[in-house]
């Protein structure tokens, strides 16, 4: 018989989603049935009205002053493809953090835009004081994934913002996995682009993101990823140049962002700080619980996301091991950031990870700790 | 009936905006489809009374996006 489920892979997507996410994707589907932004009778009516909201929410969490400078896309993928397509031209010059993921170090290779990996610690933390001597007369961007997938570190991404202004250099923040951990303010923090998932930190569905631009983008020099139909200006074949139809031709995902909506409303109402400190006490005592066994490796930053290595064992056996005899679900390999793997010493084997959650509990953690041990001692015994 | 005054936006969104915030001005307004003669979009603007033109031409000063203008339902 398999043991009770406990669902550690809350970086990859968030689970479970509180109830009124799924409530309120019931209810968009039988209430919002029309068409946002095409047609004026109440179904369309009640999907824009919807659309409306969800975007003045998302602002609203960002600290963006106009809800239309927040662009939805399908996930954090296309939010970041849509900003390195659209904004950098051949020749420029970018800076990436050392614990970059495939969603930007794989377009950037496609387009052949020149890069530098910004130095940084031994956990990837990037070094502030050698942001500058990298910076050279053609660089246009520098990207920072706030917090690492892999291991949860956090980037001072305040202060590589400000760097970039002194330098007239943009900045573009992949926040798939702080959005929701930590909070994040787009002009506080010196975000140019701000790239979000809705379906972890911030309780969506999959299928919902979206970038919000700062103060200092001009939308109109950046090109869409994608054109097509807005419902307006439809005499014409050229794309609109204003917000958010620039960036969101064909029809929204009312669903799903009637979900991400839920997702938002239930951050604010349950508090973001006091999830945050619940996810902190469970990572510290996983990471107490594991630090001190003797051949497994821990790889862990400050987020709500840790890496480990058990010394002799696979990690996919590992991981295996784990659902089997515990319940635990985790994921192992190389977490598409083969980059940061490499900056952590993992490469190419990379790490079991574990990522917990506001409905995590101390007892899921225990039964964690206790699993990852046996493990470690049983592959100790083996040798 | 009187006939109303129209205020047509370049984007859906823009109208919804618009919409929840002469309201919470207590400005009565509601949405629906353009008229065609006025636009080919598919979209939406805002109607409301001409007694209120004047405080509607005030708070869309204050907007940070264009509005495509206000007309009056005779010129529709």
């Amino acid at each position: 018989m398999m043991p009770e489920m406990i669902y550690l892979d809350n970086a990859a997507t968030s689970w479970p989603k509180p109830d009124c996410v799924s409530e309120a994707m019931t209810d968009a589907i039988r209430r919002c049935g029309g068409n946002p932004g095409r047609g004026g009778h109440r179904l369309a009516l009640a999907a824009g009205e919807l659309l409306y909201e969800v975007r003045e929410r998302t602002a609203e969490f960002f600290g963006a002053d106009d809800p239309f400078r927040v662009s939805f896309t399908s996930n954090i993928t296309m939010a970041v493809n849509l900003v390195l397509n659209g904004f950098l031209n051949p020749g420029d010059h970018v800076l990436v953090s050392p614990m970059e993921h495939n969603a930007v170090m794989r377009p950037l290779t496609a387009m052949g835009i020149s890069y530098d990996i910004l130095p940084g610690d031994r956990n990837g933390k990037v070094l502030l004081s050698e942001i500058q001597r990298k910076i050279r007369e053609n660089t246009r961007l520098i990207i920072i994934c706030h917090e690492s997938n892999v291991s949860g570190i956090v980037q001072p991404i305040r202060k590589i913002g400000q760097i970039a202004r002194e330098n007239n250099i943009f900045l573009l923040t992949d926040c798939a996995q702080s959005a929701g951990h930590i909070p994040i303010h787009i002009n506080t923090d010196n975000i140019d682009f701000l790239c979000f998932t809705g379906h972890k930190g911030l309780f969506g569905p999959t299928g919902t993101g979206g970038v919000v631009f700062g103060d200092r983008v001009d939308i109109g020099r950046i090109r869409p990823l994608v054109r097509g139909g807005t419902g307006s200006l439809s005499e014409s074949f050229d794309q609109p140049d204003f917000l958010p139809d620039r960036f969101e031709s064909g029809t929204q995902n009312i669903c799903g962002l009637a979900g991400l909506n839920a997702g938002l409303k239930w951050i604010e109402d349950q508090g973001q700080e006091k999830l945050t400190q619940r996810c902190r006490m469970l990572m510290d005592q996983l990471r107490s619980g594991l630090e001190l066994v003797p051949g497994i490796h821990l790889y862990s930053g400050e987020g709500q996301v840790l890496s480990i290595t058990i010394d002799g064992l696979d990690n996919g056996t590992a991981a295996a091991e784990l659902e089997e005899r515990w319940g635990i679900m985790t994921r192992i390999g190389l977490h598409c950031a083969p980059l940061a793997h490499k900056t952590l010493g993992t490469f190419p084997n990379g790490t079991i990870r574990f990522a917990v959650s506001p409905f995590t509990t101390q007892k899921d953690i225990e039964i964690c700790t206790e699993g990852c041990k046996t493990l470690a001692e049983e592959s100790w015994k083996k040798k | 009936m009187e006939k109303e005054m129209i205020l047509l936006v370049h984007t859906s969104g823009h109208a919804f905006n618009i919409e929840k915030a002469l309201k919470k001005r207590g400005i009565q307004c509601r949405l629906t489809p353009i008229p065609r003669k006025v636009s080919s979009d598919c979209g939406i603007c805002v109607r409301f009374d001409p007694q209120n033109l004047q405080a509607v031409e005030s708070f869309v000063q204050t907007l940070p996006f264009e509005i495509q203008g206000i007309i009056s339902e005779d010129e529709a």
